[in-house]
């Protein structure tokens, strides 16, 4: 269930080693994402490509307005 | 609740092809006159005679930016205070946008400055559009390899 979360939040999430994932268009990605993140751009979400993120840690997911 | 724009507005590092192309925020500077709500215009008028802006900026004790006062608002009464006088709500930019992007909106509108501001309305700066156009243009040279690179 996604949690929506804060910068404080993020940053003690990306202290433990969460994943940061950006869902926004690739070339949106491309021109400048956080530090560490991977492109997983909303319009080609799927459960094989979600396969590639680490089930042992947090995911982060976000976009241009919401963490 | 945040998200890019938060992290990009707060100015923290962000790595892509354009990373290193330069924001407003990089050129936003403090030396503008600044005077609370009850100052009355008329030490606000000297200051601003004095300083390389024809403003001054009205700030709360939090530095959220209120309202602005030009310099012909300035020649009135001098005992009104700059809550009276002032245009409240100015328009104003977010640290992340590009140089270029803001440059390119102050030329269109002919304007010579921008003022920068958080999403929360605290004051980061005042940005010249001169720098700005001149910092957007090296970059792109940068981009391009050089002055003699197509």
């Amino acid at each position: 269930m996604p949690i929506p979360i804060d910068l404080r939040r993020l940053d003690q999430l990306l202290a433990e080693g969460a994943q940061l994932v950006e869902v926004l268009p690739e070339a949106e990605y491309r021109e400048g994402h956080l530090p560490g993140a991977v492109s997983l751009p909303l319009k080609e979400l799927s459960a094989e490509r979600a396969r590639a993120l680490s089930r042992e840690r947090p995911v982060v997911v976000y976009c241009w307005d919401s963490l | 609740m945040a998200g890019k724009v938060e992290w990009l507005v707060r100015q923290r590092p962000i790595e892509g092809e354009r990373a290193d192309e330069p924001k407003v925020g990089d050129y936003a500077r403090r030396d503008v006159v600044f005077a609370p709500l009850e100052e009355p215009v008329g030490t606000v008028r000297e200051r601003v005679a004095a300083s390389p802006y024809p403003f001054a900026l009205v700030l709360s004790p939090g530095d959220v930016l209120l309202g602005r006062l030009r310099a012909s608002q300035l020649d009135c009464d001098p005992t009104l205070a700059a809550a009276e006088v002032m245009e409240p709500g100015p328009s104003t930019v977010r640290p992340h946008r590009t140089a270029a992007g803001v440059a390119r909106q102050l030329a269109e509108r002919g304007l010579r400055w921008a003022i920068v501001t958080t999403p929360e309305g605290r004051l980061v700066g005042v940005a010249a559009r001169d720098e700005l156009e001149a910092a957007a243009t090296a970059y792109s040279v940068a981009r391009r390899g050089g002055p003699d690179e197509p």
